[in-house]
């Protein structure tokens, strides 16, 4: 009898030793992706590196200013899509929770999430870039819309659905137009939880590269034109980790090192504002 | 019917998109519009398109920026492989294509107007390996078409080590690397194979993009250069210049007259000692020339003879025009600092003789 | 108010755009691919051969190189995900150490994958290298088993954090009872909590399955591309997402370039058919966003 609890404590204190063990495996991948991409990103990145336009082969000093600009513009065009369209679409969710289209919706924003991105930018190059007869940002950033958008819907229902009605029947009570109640009532009180998802659907995207490889392209050059082809940053990686050329690996860590920077930021911000202003009834 | 309507609806999905773009982009649009109304001769404001074949994608990222140094208009080159450069022509989403395989016939009656072959460079594929001691082997066709057909497994095969008796041989397996994407360096290197083994030529055959008896696939000149270089007792074939940016040692192959021939510039170049077409359209492996490395091939840019197509601009054409003019000029220039054998004097002549033959709405573009 | 009534039909709009959205895909997807489809047939799927040249495509090795990748990184994965799950659901819930685990668990989400397969190019494949030239297997490095270690270290944080939520949510009593009648943590993990949240454990796994499954730059750069049928978990191969990724830009025939979006579609399929029964899985458990609120 003794015994038998014996065994079964050892057995529990041996179970809770593997699943400590096991647990904190994970942190060994984690621990060398920061370690190498901080060792040998660090290492290229000055200012030259966040001002320049690449070098051709061969030739010392090339940038990535092209690529961060890029992906800077790439991320602002899909929000200016995303963003409204999620957001007007978060709101009819939680407003029309019953609807027959809500249902159908919000499982067609769940299919939407689950589609793999590389099919999106096939979708892009069908929708955009054959018709235009040209490689654009805007095709990019298309792509980019339709991966972002899911996130924003659904934080924004989310967000929407834990505030109290009375709230909004007290508005309503006062003759307030149901438009305005949406825009100056709901919204502003559930603006942290909308934020981050935008945040959140940011950082996603500002990482994507599979939807941009036929859509944005690539270009050595900077460029504003959304009729243009454009660089960005995971593109960037990509190209040059695929090279020969160790400059254009250092280059490669370097730009991983501003990227994974820029999601870290992005992640860390959402993350703040969730915390500080934090939907509360 | 009903299909039609869809397609259209996502059409229409991305118009929406760009209306909402429209409105919160009104004062870029402007600025744009501004740009149009410039004068045209202000070639900084010029953007070309350009994607295609690897191959020469360091030549031309280097002439590329020279001539926007100079002359401020801006070349976008992206190396996708020959064929996507082909595809992308035909598809009109590039000004011009790169590429190291003539196109086919019926590729060029897809694109439904005529298109040229503008010669820029030669070069030469090499066959490149990763051995302890880097040893320089010397292989004869037969040996390389029966490694890349898997039929010759380790290193130490008697075939080998007949052409190398001094080279010591580890007996490890053979790791084949070839291009995972459409390439003209397959292309070129294919078609090399099949004219030397008549195996090759029913199994495989020759092509961008071939099925592969054995190997692995890596994307790119840089990336088989990038996977042999990581990847001990592995064989693969490249382009002259990534093996030698890399210091990465390569064959020495027989040719068609018996004559063990290092690729080096010269004998690059005098591959190109036969007669050459018109059209420049030549395949140059397995060349007659007696001193001639036997697996070379010029690399051409393609564009479309008539350049007045969709909306384009005059000032785009000619900007271009003179560009391919440059390059086969004063570019010549960046070959040989970067390994690239340039044009022999006889093909750059008809090199210049096609590039003056390009029209805009039926007028020549140069005088 | 007609105002009221524009912003209702704006949100109304909004909505429709969305469902309209998902369509065009699916029928851009299926309109596209005709081509091959009608060309092909079933063949399609069944046939081993991929050879551009001769316009002859058929996309089994890459369904068997997406399945063997998808299925060994989950693999690799349940051990990882059900002990960081059990770690932060029943040991620490709260706590520095849980707080570290958890913020371990949200930057290794946030990696973006073309940098884990650029970080896979350069640190994991000579390490594999390594060991397969100590166990005497051809040393690609790249190949099969390269991508699903990188796979499992992307989807562990996805499969984790949806296990751990199902199994926070085994109500308090049952195990409350079970320790009373002097169970060990060990049993009431694996007599109470485990069972009683098996069904979500086995949603999370399949909702990472389709990630896995879709997951494209990391394996792209690890696996070695090889169009032929893997021989072994060492093997280069190609999964759908990879060989699209490859050759979508140079497919020149237009059967190419439709095999190509069949090939999409197909994976649009699968990852849908997977992501419908793992959600579903879990709203009918009453695991959902909302229920979840409410018991806070």
């Amino acid at each position: 009898m003794n015994n038998g609890i014996k065994l079964r404590i050892i057995k529990n204190s041996i179970f809770k030793i593997l699943v400590i063990l096991v647990s904190f495996i994970l942190v060994i991948p984690l621990f060398l992706i920061f370690f190498y991409i901080f060792k040998m990103g660090i290492s290229s990145i000055n200012i030259d590196f966040l001002i320049n336009l690449p070098k051709p082969v061969g030739e010392t000093g090339g940038g990535v200013s092209n690529a961060i600009i890029g992906t800077f513009m790439l991320i602002i065009l899909s929000s200016i899509v995303s963003v409204p369209l999620g957001i007007a679409a978060g709101v009819f969710l939680s407003e029309n929770r019953s609807s027959k289209l809500a249902g159908i919706t919000s499982s067609c924003i769940e299919i939407i999430q689950g589609v793999p991105s590389i099919v999106i930018g096939i979708i892009a190059y069908v929708w955009v870039v054959k018709p235009m007869g040209s490689f654009t940002a805007l095709s990019g950033s298309i792509a980019l819309a339709i991966i972002m958008l899911p996130v924003i819907v659904k934080s924004t229902e989310e967000t929407l659905i834990l505030i109290p009605h009375s709230l909004k029947e007290a508005a309503l009570s006062l003759g307030v137009p149901y438009y305005k109640v949406i825009i100056r009532v709901i919204l502003p009180s559930g603006l942290s939880g909308i934020l981050t998802g935008i945040l959140l659907s940011l950082a996603r995207i500002s990482g994507e590269t599979a939807p941009l490889l036929f859509t944005a392209f690539g270009n050595p050059f900077m460029n504003l034109n959304l009729l243009k082809p454009v660089n960005s940053l995971p593109l960037l990686i990509f190209n040059y980790a695929a090279s020969p050329y160790p400059e254009w690996h250092s280059i490669a860590w370097g730009a991983s090192f501003v990227l994974i920077a820029l999601v870290l930021v992005l992640n860390l911000t959402a993350k703040g504002i969730a915390r500080k202003w934090k939907v509360q009834f | 019917m009903i299909i039609k309507t869809f397609q259209k609806s996502g059409i229409l999905f991305s118009l929406f998109f760009l209306l909402m773009l429209s409105c919160g982009q009104q004062t870029q649009e402007t600025k744009k519009e501004g740009v149009i109304q410039k004068p045209k001769t202000d070639a900084s404001q010029i953007s070309l398109m350009g994607a295609g074949a690897t191959f020469p994608h360091p030549l031309y990222s280097k002439m590329f920026d020279e001539y926007h140094n100079q002359f401020k208009v801006k070349i976008n080159y992206q190396a996708i492989g020959s064929g996507g450069g082909i595809k992308q022509l035909i598809e009109k989403t590039v000004d011009f294509g790169g590429t190291d395989a003539p196109m086919k016939e019926e590729d060029i009656k897809k694109a439904g107007a005529e298109i040229v072959h503008i010669p820029i460079c030669m070069g030469a594929v090499v066959l490149t390996y990763n051995l302890e001691g880097n040893p320089e082997l010397k292989l004869s066709p037969e040996v390389i078409a029966d490694i890349f057909l898997g039929k010759i497994k380790k290193w130490d095969d008697k075939k080998i080590k007949e052409l190398n008796p001094s080279v010591k041989l580890p007996s490890k397996e053979i790791v084949v690397v070839h291009r995972s994407d459409g390439s003209g360096t397959t292309y070129i290197f294919s078609d090399y194979l099949a004219k030397i083994s008549e195996e090759w030529k029913s199994k495989v055959g020759a092509g961008t993009s071939l099925k592969w008896p054995c190997g692995l696939g890596a994307k790119g000149n840089p990336g088989v250069a990038g996977l042999i270089k990581q990847t001990p007792n592995s064989i693969g074939y490249v382009e002259l210049i990534y093996a030698l940016s890399n210091n990465m040692t390569y064959a020495i192959v027989k040719n068609k007259a018996g004559k063990d021939i290092k690729p080096t510039m010269e004998s690059v170049t005098k591959s190109a000692n036969i007669t050459i077409p018109e059209d420049t359209k030549v395949s140059l492996t397995n060349t007659e020339a007696e001193e001639g490395y036997p697996i070379s091939g010029l690399t051409w840019l393609i564009v479309y003879k008539e350049q007045k197509y969709g909306n384009r601009d005059k000032a785009v054409a000619t900007e271009m025009t003179k560009m391919f003019l440059w390059m086969i000029k004063d570019g010549q220039k960046y070959c040989e600092p970067l390994h690239y054998a340039p044009l022999s004097e006889e093909t750059a002549k008809k090199a210049e003789k096609i590039i003056t033959s390009l029209t805009y709405n039926g007028e020549k573009i140069l005088p | 108010m007609i105002s009221d009534r524009i912003f209702r039909y704006f949100l109304y709009c909004s909505a429709i755009i969305v469902v309209l959205l998902l369509v065009s895909i699916f029928i851009t997807l299926l309109n596209d691919s005709m081509l091959s489809i009608r060309h092909f047939g079933i063949g399609f799927v069944t046939s081993k051969e991929w050879d551009p040249v001769k316009n002859d495509l058929g996309s089994f090795p890459f369904l068997i190189g997406t399945l063997l990748t998808s299925f060994l990184a989950l693999a690799i994965t349940m051990p990882f995900s059900l002990g960081i799950a059990i770690f932060l659901g029943e040991f620490y819930r709260e706590g520095f150490v849980s707080t570290f685990l958890k913020t371990v668990i949200e930057l290794l989400a946030g990696v973006p994958s073309v940098i884990y397969g650029f970080w896979g190019l350069f640190i994991l494949v000579p390490i594999i290298r390594e060991f397969q030239v100590k166990f005497h297997v051809t040393p690609y490095g790249v190949g099969i088993f390269t991508s699903s270690v990188i796979l499992a270290i992307m989807i562990i944080p996805y499969s984790a954090s949806i296990i751990r939520e199902v199994i926070t949510l085994v109500p308090n009593d049952i195990k409350e009872a079970a320790y009373s009648l002097g169970a060990t943590q060990y049993e009431v993990i694996r007599y109470i909590v485990i069972p009683n949240s098996l069904s979500g454990i086995f949603a999370g796994f399949l909702l990472s399955l389709g990630r896995a499954l879709g997951e494209t730059m990391a394996v792209t750069m690890v696996i070695g591309n090889s169009n032929f049928i893997p021989t072994s978990i060492f093997s280069p191969a190609n999964t759908m997402a990879s060989v699209i990724a490859n050759e979508f830009t140079e497919a020149t025939t237009d059967l190419y370039l439709s095999s190509l979006i069949q090939i999409a579609l197909i994976l649009f399929i699968v990852t849908m058919i997977i992501n419908m029964i793992g959600k579903f899985v879990i709203r009918k458990l009453g695991y959902s966003d909302k229920s979840k609120k409410k018991m806070k």
